[in-house]
């Protein structure tokens, strides 16, 4: 690790960080390193340290072991720095909920050092360019979830960041507020910003990020491009829903001819089965039909963030889902 | 890669939308950072703000000064000082120092509140001055210590209080009391950082208040009482802060007093400002 002199400073470097609270070490040991101007992804489930990970990282808690460096300038020793380079949109709303959506970005802008026409005149454009307008003069508490995160990042560019902490910006949020803040993130990185995104969708990562790690018990349990990891974990999977669910053993028998470890699923007219590409799950889903199993519909899966987790911590999913299988079908001779 | 959903916006639009994002994202050159003083008012209005938009929030801290006037003033009165007119005179400087020192505990209260709520974070996370978030919200607090004083004064005036010192010795006493006031937030917001819970930093702060305002001469002449008490009443600042009050609206106010209050809150503000500072910034 560390920088060689010559070469521009990572937007990120942390080595060995360790944080515990009381018995629990929420972080404990996590390497990483971030490349100025991409968007990288922590990906993890509940509790799995990403969340304490930031905010060490963003000067709020101090490490008990380990060091971290922000566009080379340390965490601890240099926090004023580093403060003054980052920015955070936290897992709870960081905005301030008793205060209307202007002024929250006036507050921000002021605190920044902008001056209070500037800092107005920057409340009114982020409003705008972030479709919330209109809703500038309510209370946020008001605010709808999508509302409230894309007020909640335009507090975090009121000044441009050279790194922005994003804490799960879309756990929550329907499908068309979470694809604005995609549209966001995209944007922000096309400008030159550098994003560390905390997510727990692998898709989400997976669309936005060059690099991920992939934490669990607040150890990097694995890091890599998306295709690397997806690689690694295996493939994605074909659902398959029949017309007729005694024609279930039929439906078996085909896909595990064209497809790998199919599984059955505990609706007696579903399965699904490994599937690395679209081609091949046409293919199976062809080879169906053909052998005169009827399809009430089908759905070509990424693999989940559980598929993600039980191949990296070991547990091989498909004897997971090989003893469910056994388990449904014993259910149902029963 | 991404299935962009179907929406109802046409091409254009999306192009436009895209357009502003872009632009509001461009980077802009950072500002000089906002000076100690800037940031500390900036918080301050921040907490004007949130009166604007929840006035109610007042009600606590009018209501209950009210009721200790009339309540000292009409039930105890009469058998304390012998007539209601001559208690009124001795009781409201007093009144007016204890209701405003209670307010103070719900500066800590306050500050509590907030860091149950993300936005903390983001304050934590600023190039700011270290102590603007807590000293801009104690100079937001200070209106409520304003809107404490004056409902007291107001309202004995109506009732018949007719300072010798007139409007100046009203705000002068005022004044005095909310520089005190200014320093004993200290206490009640490093309490509010120890504390788990809003109700936790109410609780343990008025078991505080409470004995702290009783045993002082703000009610009853100290040399009524058993000489234990009459010993910490004496000693106890608030006493002190009783008497420049009386002092400087009913005239013959003692520099002693003035230099007893001020040296206190001095003390206080030594003590406890720095340690809430540490104390929020590290706080996880
Ligand atoms: N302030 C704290 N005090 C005590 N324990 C904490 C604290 N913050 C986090 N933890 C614990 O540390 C572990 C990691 O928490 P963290 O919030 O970092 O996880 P996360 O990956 O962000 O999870 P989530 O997806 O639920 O947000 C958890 O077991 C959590 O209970
Ligand atoms: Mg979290």
């Amino acid at each position: 690790m560390g920088s060689t002199s010559g070469q521009p400073p990572l937007a990120i470097e942390a080595t060995g960080l360790v944080k515990s609270f009381g018995e629990t070490r929420a972080v404990d040991g996590v390497d990483l390193s971030v490349r100025d101007g991409s968007v990288y992804g922590v990906l993890g489930p509940n509790g799995a340290g990403k969340t304490t990970t930031v905010r060490m990282l963003a000067t709020l808690l101090h490490p008990d072991a380990g060091s971290a460096r922000i566009l080379g300038h340390d965490v601890v020793r240099e926090a004023d720095t580093v403060r003054g380079l980052v920015s955070l949109t936290g897992q709870l709303a960081s905005v301030d909920e008793d205060l209307t959506g202007r002024e929250n970005l006036i507050l921000l802008g002021r605190l920044l050092g902008l001056r209070r026409a500037a800092a107005r005149a920057r409340a009114a454009e982020l409003l705008e360019a972030f479709g919330i307008a209109e809703a500038g003069g309510r209370l946020v508490k008001h605010y709808s979830g999508g509302m409230r995160r894309r007020l909640d990042i335009a507090a975090s560019i009121v000044v441009t960041p050279r790194l922005m902490f994003l804490d799960e910006p879309t756990t929550g949020l329907d499908p068309r507020s979470r694809n604005q803040v995609w549209d966001i993130i995209r944007a922000l990185q096309a400008e030159g910003t550098t994003v560390l995104l905390c997510t727990q969708y692998l898709e989400e990562a997976d669309q936005l990020a060059e690099g991920i790690a992939v934490i669990d018990h607040g150890k990097v349990i694995a890091e890599g491009t998306p295709a690397q990891l997806k690689a690694s974990v295996g493939t994605g999977s074909l659902h398959v829903r029949l017309l007729d669910p005694d024609q279930r053993p039929n439906a078996e028998r085909v896909l595990t001819r064209t497809l790998d470890s199919v599984h059955l699923e505990s609706d007696p007219s579903a399965l699904s089965a490994s599937c690395a590409d679209a081609d091949r799950a046409a293919e199976a889903v062809a080879e169906l039909a053909r052998n005169g199993v009827a399809v009430a519909g089908f759905s070509l899966g990424q693999p989940s963030l559980d598929e993600v987790f039980l191949a990296l911590t070991g547990h091989p999913a498909e004897e997971e889902q090989a003893e469910e299988a056994l388990a449904a079908t014993d259910g149902r001779a029963a | 890669m991404s299935a962009t959903p179907a929406t109802t916006h046409t091409a254009a639009a999306r192009a436009a939308e895209e357009a502003a994002l872009r632009k509001a994202l461009a980077a802009t050159p950072r500002p000089p950072r906002a000076s100690a003083l800037s940031s500390a008012l900036t918080f301050g209005w921040r907490g004007m703000l949130k009166v604007k938009h929840v006035p109610e929030q007042l009600l606590d801290v009018t209501i209950t000064p009210v009721m200790f006037v009339l309540m000292f003033t009409y039930l105890f009165g009469g058998a304390i000082a012998g007539s209601t007119a001559e208690y009124l005179d001795y009781i409201l400087p007093g009144i007016l120092v204890m209701s405003v020192l209670f307010t103070t505990v719900y500066s800590g209260v306050a500050l509590n509140t907030d860091l149950t709520k993300g936005v903390v974070d983001r304050f934590r996370s600023l190039p700011t001055w270290r102590p603007a978030p807590l000293v801009g919200a104690l100079l937001g607090d200070s209106v409520r210590y304003l809107v404490a004083g004056t409902v007291i004064v107001a309202l004995g005036v109506v009732l018949g209080f007719r300072p010798d010192e007139g409007v100046p010795g009203v705000l002068a006493a005022l004044g005095l009391t909310i520089v005190f006031a200014f320093a004993l937030s200290w206490v009640f917001t490093t309490i509010g950082l120890l504390m788990r819970s809003p109700s936790a930093v109410m609780n343990a702060g008025f078991m505080g208040i409470f004995p702290l305002t009783f045993l002082s001469n703000v009610f009853v002449d100290p040399e009524t009482l058993p000489s234990v008490l009459e010993a910490f009443v004496n000693v106890n600042p608030i006493s002190f802060l009783a008497d420049a009050s009386r002092g400087l609206m009913q005239g013959g106010v003692e520099r002693t007093d003035i230099a007893v209050v001020l040296g206190t809150a001095a003390v206080l503000t030594a003590v406890f400002a720095p340690l809430t500072t540490h104390l929020y910034r590290t706080r996880s």
